[in-house]
C-alpha cells in the first residue's frame, strides 16, 4: 500500500474510532489516537496477518501491552476483517463480548492484556519459540510511555538481549503524557535511547504521527542483526483532533455531541484533501 | 522415599527427550528445582530467565501460546507472590496452558522464614477462573501427574515440597485422574482429608486410629481444583464429621474449601493448618509437629473431636 493510501486508512480508522468511543461513552481516546497510525501500518503493511492466517503458526504476532488503547485496535481489526461492524457497535453495552481491554474472545487478539508491563515478556516467550522452531515469523509489542514505569519491562528487556531476539520488535508510543500529566513530571523516563541501548537493544526513533516515517522505519529493521528492536514512536496524544492534542485529561474522556461532530468534521476534511 | 521435585524433573526429562516441544523455564533455580540434568542434556529446550519470576511466567505464557509444552519451575513462594499477576492474567485469564512447578512449597524451606513460605497459594489461585491446582502427595503420583500435564490444554499450578517424602502409593497400580479424590483407607467414624505432603500423615493417623478402634476414612485430595466435591459430600453424609489437614493457612485453603462445599448440608469440620501467624522457625518436620499436622497431631485431633 502507498503511504498516501495508508494515511487515508489511518484517517478513516480515526473517524470510526471517534464514532465508537462516542457511542460507547467510554475509551482511552488520547492514547488511542496517538498509536492509531502505527496500528494501521502494522496491520495493513508491516505484519503478515489476516483473518485467513489467524491460526497459522507462521503468522506474525501482535501484543497490545498498553491494553487500555483497545478501541484503536478494535477499529483496526474491523478494517482488517477480524471484527464485524455490528459487533464493534456493541462496545460499552451490557454483556458485549468487547471489553475495555483486549481479550482473546475477539478474533485476531492473541492475549488478554490491560495490566501494564506484561506484554514484552509474553513477546519474548513468543520470539524464543520462533527461534526454537527456526521459523521466521516476528513478534510486535506496543507499549505506552507511562507504562515504562513497570519494572517487569526491564526483566523482559534483559531476556530479549540474552536470547538475541532480532525477531522481536517493541514499540513505545512516546506521546509524553500519562494520566496524571507529563511523563517526565510523574516519573522521568529520561533518555529512552540510552536506557534501552544499555540493555543491548537496537533502538531507533521515528515520527509516529507521520506515515512515511513509520513505513520507512519498519522497512529498515534488520531482522538478522542478533539484537531485539525498540522503536521509539514519537507521537502526539490526541493526534488528529485539534482540541484533544497534548491535553492529558483526554487520556480517557468522551466527547460531547458538539465535540464529536467537530472531530469528525476535522477528520473528514483531511480525508477529502488527501483524496483530492 | 523420594522428593516429589526429583520425580517431577526426572519424568519431565524422560518425556522431553522424546518430545522436543517440551520446554522447561526457570529463574536461577535449576539447582533447587533439580533441573540441572535437563539443562545439561536438553539445552535447546531449556530457558533460563535469571532471577525474574514475572518475566519467567510471561515468557512461559508466550512459549505456551506458541505451542510449546511449557513448564515454568522455581520456588513456590515467589511464583505465587512476585509473579501472581502474570499467573492471573497471562496464564489463567489468557488461557495459556503453561504449567507452574512450585517447589519447596508450604513450609518446606522451614527456618528460612516467611519470605520463603507459601501458605496462601491455594487460597489465591483457587479464585482464578481457568487455573488448575494439584498438590501431589508422593513420587509415584507426581510421575503420573507430569505425564498427564504434558498434553493438558489448560494452565496448572503444581506445588511440591523439598525433602524426600515417604510413599503413599507403594506401586504404580493406581489411577490418577484430574479432579478425583482417592480413598486410601475405608471407614465410617470420621473422614480425614489431606493434600500434598499431609496425605501421608493422614494415612498414618488413620492406621493408628484403626488400631484404637476408630475407623477413619482417609481421602487423598491432591487435586484441589478441580475438586472432587462429590467425594466430600459422600464423606460428610457417611461419616458425619471431617478433619482437614493442610500445609497452608487455615484461611482459604483445603479446610475452607470443604466447608464451602458442605455449607448447605453441614457437618462438623475441624481444620488443621497454619494459624494466622508467621510460621515458627524450624525444620518442616518440626513445624508440622508444632501445628499438629503430623500423624500424632491428627490422631489427637480425631480423639478430641
Amino acid at each position: 500500500m502507498q503511504t498516501k493510501e495508508l494515511t487515508i486508512s489511518a484517517e478513516k480508522n480515526r473517524k470510526r474510532l471517534m464514532e465508537v468511543v462516542y457511542n460507547a461513552k467510554a475509551g482511552h481516546i488520547g492514547g488511542d489516537l496517538s498509536c492509531l497510525n502505527v496500528l494501521t501500518a502494522l496491520y495493513a503493511e508491516v505484519m503478515n496477518i489476516s483473518p485467513a492466517l489467524k491460526d497459522s503458526p507462521l503468522r506474525d504476532r501482535f501484543i497490545l501491552s498498553k491494553g487500555h488503547c483497545v478501541e484503536s485496535l478494535y477499529v483496526v481489526l474491523e478494517s482488517k476483517g477480524f471484527l464485524k461492524p455490528e459487533v464493534l457497535d456493541t462496545l460499552g453495552q451490557f454483556d458485549s463480548i468487547l471489553s475495555g481491554h483486549p481479550t482473546i474472545d475477539v478474533e485476531g487478539i492473541e492475549v488478554n492484556s490491560g495490566a501494564l508491563g506484561h506484554g514484552l515478556s509474553i513477546g519474548v516467550g513468543m520470539a524464543i519459540a520462533a527461534k526454537m522452531n527456526k521459523e521466521s515469523w516476528r513478534t510486535f509489542v506496543l507499549m505506552g510511555d507511562g507504562e515504562q514505569g513497570e519494572g517487569s519491562i526491564y526483566e523482559a528487556a534483559m531476556a530479549g538481549n540474552q536470547y538475541k531476539l532480532d525477531n522481536l520488535v517493541a514499540i513505545i508510543d512516546r506521546n509524553h503524557l500519562q494520566i496524571s500529566g507529563n511523563t517526565e513530571d510523574v516519573m522521568a523516563i529520561n533518555d529512552i535511547t540510552a536506557r534501552w541501548g544499555a540493555f543491548g537493544w537496537d533502538v531507533v526513533t521515528m515520527n509516529g504521527d507521520d506515515m512515511q516515517s513509520i513505513v520507512d522505519t519498519f522497512a529498515n529493521i534488520d531482522y538478522t542483526n542478533g539484537k531485539p528492536h525498540l522503536i521509539i514512536s514519537e507521537t502526539t496524544k490526541g493526534k488528529g483532533v485539534s482540541f484533544m492534542e497534548n491535553i492529558a485529561s483526554w487520556h480517557h474522556g468522551v466527547p460531547t455531541e458538539e465535540q464529536y461532530l467537530q472531530a469528525v468534521k476535522e477528520i473528514e476534511e483531511r480525508i477529502a484533501t488527501l483524496e483530492a | 522415599m523420594k522428593a516429589c521435585r526429583k520425580s517431577f524433573t526426572e519424568t519431565l526429562l524422560e518425556l522431553a527427550k522424546k518430545d522436543d516441544q517440551i520446554v522447561a523455564v526457570t529463574t536461577d533455580a535449576r539447582g533447587s528445582v533439580t533441573l540441572g540434568d535437563f539443562a545439561k542434556e536438553l539445552p535447546a529446550q531449556f530457558v533460563e530467565c535469571g532471577i525474574a519470576e514475572q518475566d519467567a511466567v510471561g515468557i512461559a505464557a508466550g512459549l505456551a501460546h506458541s505451542g510449546k509444552k511449557t513448564f515454568v519451575c522455581g520456588p513456590a513462594c515467589f511464583y505465587v507472590a512476585r509473579s501472581l499477576e502474570q499467573v492471573k492474567v497471562d496464564l489463567a485469564y489468557s488461557k495459556n496452558p503453561a504449567k507452574i512447578l512450585g517447589v519447596s512449597g508450604g513450609v518446606a524451606y522451614g527456618a528460612l522464614g516467611a519470605t520463603h513460605h507459601s501458605l496462601h497459594d491455594i487460597a489465591v489461585l483457587r479464585c482464578f477462573p481457568g487455573m488448575n491446582i494439584c498438590l501431589p502427595c508422593d513420587a509415584r503420583q507426581t510421575e503420573k501427574l507430569v505425564k498427564f500435564l504434558v498434553d493438558f490444554p489448560e494452565p496448572a499450578y503444581v506445588r511440591v515440597g523439598r525433602a524426600a517424602v515417604p510413599d503413599v502409593y507403594e506401586d504404580d497400580n493406581f489411577t490418577f485422574e484430574i479432579g478425583k479424590a482417592y480413598t486410601l483407607l475405608e471407614g465410617n467414624d470420621l473422614t480425614i482429608i489431606g493434600a500434598g505432603e499431609t496425605v501421608y500423615h493422614c494415612l498414618e493417623a488413620g492406621k493408628q486410629l484403626a488400631a484404637k478402634g476408630i475407623h477413619a476414612r482417609v481421602l487423598d485430595m491432591s487435586w484441589i481444583k478441580p475438586c472432587d466435591e462429590e467425594a466430600v459430600r459422600k464423606a460428610a453424609a457417611e461419616t458425619g464429621k471431617i478433619i482437614t489437614v493442610e500445609e497452608h493457612s487455615k484461611f482459604g485453603g483445603l479446610g475452607a474449601m470443604v466447608c464451602e462445599i458442605l455449607s448447605e448440608n453441614p457437618v462438623p469440620v475441624r481444620i488443621l493448618g497454619i494459624p494466622d501467624e508467621n510460621a515458627v522457625h524450624g525444620t518442616n518436620k518440626e513445624i508440622f509437629h508444632h501445628y499438629g499436622l503430623d500423624a500424632e497431631g491428627i490422631v489427637k485431633a480425631a480423639e478430641n473431636f
